[in-house]
């Protein structure tokens, strides 16, 4: 078959009669049998007691296989990532046991009982809390993405790589996010007129430490101490963790100790050597927070198949912006040349996951795939065309073109880059 | 009647007052006696703020590099499983750009806080700081940045330039 590209949102949004696709169905005469034994005819899990309640329940064993898939140098195993299944998920918050990971030096063992955070530097009082005592404070909730400056970084290569939408581009998850406002804490210590900065350290075996703009502690960060209503997971910076919502990953540090307040930042290694752009004139961009306007479709998306030709496949996808709320999803089948507005998953929350969705019909033609999101400032995703036009081609964080997915004649899904 | 009006009105004032201003117990201990320990004073600034006494030379920091690193980083700083830290001094316009400590990081300071707090990743805070500063010796003078013989030390390593040292623009604030 040749390409066919779509012409219209008719064209996709179409139900034409798919005759003998999708068959009717007849009820079965009423048995005239008086005394029917239900155990023969009932499923199993109707006619016997079921499994005892549990301190902590567990996904179905039937979904073990929907994992983060890790990827960590042999000789280091603690530095590395593992990405979330996006492709495998619904809905906007992602399951607390599959948020992505990143850690520099594993995950620390921390008995809250002795962790300590102490804020000082530029303060008029420097002053350490308990993680008792931060749990008395006003808890605020926010659901927020967070998302590491290396996502997606493999599409950076002139080659894509053929690998699970989320393990591509899973190094981004949503969760509610519970703690202290961090503003409250800095206020209470007494922030020095000249303090501009505060250098935060993790409790690892990497003591990360980065530098971070007062402004932003002041504005919307989060000490968080829960995460999806509970506790923090290990792996996801317990006892304690900043959330920044919008901001990179490597800035909503995990397994917090300090606050330092400086009038200028410290040039760590993670806001110097990695987290920072090399751009083709050979200089690199460095604090570069925000994350910007990006999109996927999770399914059908690499790896996956459309078992019907003709068939109504439903797209979904995830969009997320570092500046605030999405304001509309688009969707090509014919490689960006025609775009289609998808339904956004209401309510739609600065600085979130945004659930797309749009019913396609496929009849066996080649498509390619490709959501484009803007964000409420107008900002549109750019093509990976695009991207490269003004970041070149040594880029390794923050990526966020628009992803192709190819769908061949035969329903199979491939990674592209259809420029 | 009147009680009733002016208690509510009581109430209303004093509505956006309690949004503005929640109401908790400050319950941070003053800590001065902490901030002055070693363990809460780990990070080093390009002006050297947070180096402390000690010194050593590249020579001295083969010799430790090759019994600590190298499995890790390969004989001679490149070719590991980890990161390459010198070589491609220069290379960032070019067509292959390669990031090494010696090419790509702004500040010596930063190398001696990294190694210390970070490696090896197996043993964090086990180098002592003659060896930390030896280790920086080494590494810098393989691309030249500081002659053989130089002894580092909390005051020569914030007087080293790097390569790249006005290599970087900040985005923040925009």
């Amino acid at each position: 078959m040749k390409k066919v590209p779509l012409e219209s949102r008719r064209q996709f949004l179409q139900y034409t009669a798919l005759s003998g696709a999708f068959a009717g169905f007849s009820l079965p005469a009423l048995s005239a049998q008086s005394d029917i034994d239900y155990r023969d005819i009932l499923p199993e899990s109707m006619t016997q007691a079921g499994a005892g309640f549990s301190n902590y329940g567990q996904p179905s064993p039937y979904e073990n296989k929907i994992i983060r898939w890790i990827s960590a140098n042999p000789d280091t195993p603690g530095n590395g990532v593992s990405w979330s299944p996006l492709h495998e998920l619904q809905g906007t918050i992602t399951p607390n046991g599959l948020h992505f990971e990143r850690h520099h030096n594993g995950v620390p063992d921390i008995d809250p009982a002795t962790h300590t955070l102490l804020i000082d530097g530029l303060v008029d009082t420097p002053l350490s809390f308990t993680v008792e005592a931060l749990k008395r404070y006003p808890q605020q909730s926010r659901i927020c993405f967070i998302e590491c400056g290396g996502n997606s970084n493999s599409s950076w290569r002139s080659r894509p790589v053929e690998t699970a939408a989320g393990y591509t581009h899973g190094l981004v998850s949503n969760a509610e996010w519970t703690g202290v406002p961090v503003k409250y804490l800095l206020q209470e210590a007494g922030i020095k007129n000249n303090a501009k900065w505060a250098v935060a350290e993790a409790a690892d075996g990497a003591s990360l430490n980065v530098s971070i703009p007062l402004e932003k502690l002041l504005d919307d960060a989060i000490l968080a101490l829960y995460q999806n209503g509970e506790r923090l997971r290990p792996e996801n910076g317990y006892p304690l963790r900043l959330v920044l919502p919008g901001w990179e990953g490597i800035v909503n540090v995990k397994w917090l100790r300090q606050l330092r307040l400086t009038e200028v930042p410290v040039m760590s290694r993670d806001e110097t050597a990695q987290y920072t752009d090399l751009m083709p004139d050979g200089t690199a961009r460095q604090f570069s927070f925000e994350m910007a306007t990006k999109s996927l479709i999770t399914s059908p998306s690499h790896g996956m198949t459309l078992p019907d030709n003709p068939g109504v496949y439903q797209l979904t996808g995830l969009a997320w912006s570092g500046q605030g709320k999405i304001s509309r999803v688009e969707v090509s089948a014919d490689g960006g040349q025609s775009w289609v507005d998808a339904e956004l998953q209401q309510p739609v929350l600065s600085k979130a996951f945004t659930r797309f969705s749009l019913p396609w019909q496929w009849q066996g033609q080649y498509a390619v795939l490709q959501s484009r999101a803007t964000d409420e400032t107008g900002y549109v995703q750019p093509s990976r065309d695009e991207l490269f036009a003004k970041r070149g081609s040594h880029g390794f964080f923050h990526f966020n073109a628009i992803i192709s997915w190819e769908v061949s004649e035969d329903g199979f899904i491939y990674h592209v880059y259809p420029d | 009647m009147f009680t009733r009006i002016s208690l509510t009105m009581v109430l209303l004032s004093l509505l956006p007052a309690l949004a503005a201003q929640p109401l908790y117990q400050p319950l941070g201990q003053p800590a001065s006696d902490l901030s002055d320990k070693p363990e809460w004073n780990l990070t080093i600034s390009p002006d050297g703020q947070g180096l402390p006494a000690g010194s050593g030379t590249a020579s001295q920091g083969k010799h430790i590099f090759e019994q600590h690193c190298a499995a890790c980083h390969g004989f001679g700083a490149i070719g590991g499983s980890a990161m390459p830290l010198v070589g491609e001094v220069g290379s960032l316009a070019s067509e292959y750009p390669e990031k090494t400590v010696n090419s790509y990081w702004p500040f010596a300071t930063t190398l001696f806080d990294y190694i210390r707090r970070s490696m090896p990743p197996s043993a964090p805070f086990s180098l002592n700081s003659n060896e930390i500063y030896a280790l920086c010796a080494y590494i810098l003078s393989q691309d030249g940045i500081i002659e053989a013989d130089v002894e580092l030390n909390a005051v020569t390593l914030p007087q080293v330039t790097m390569p790249n040292r006005n290599g970087f623009s900040a985005t923040y604030p925009q």
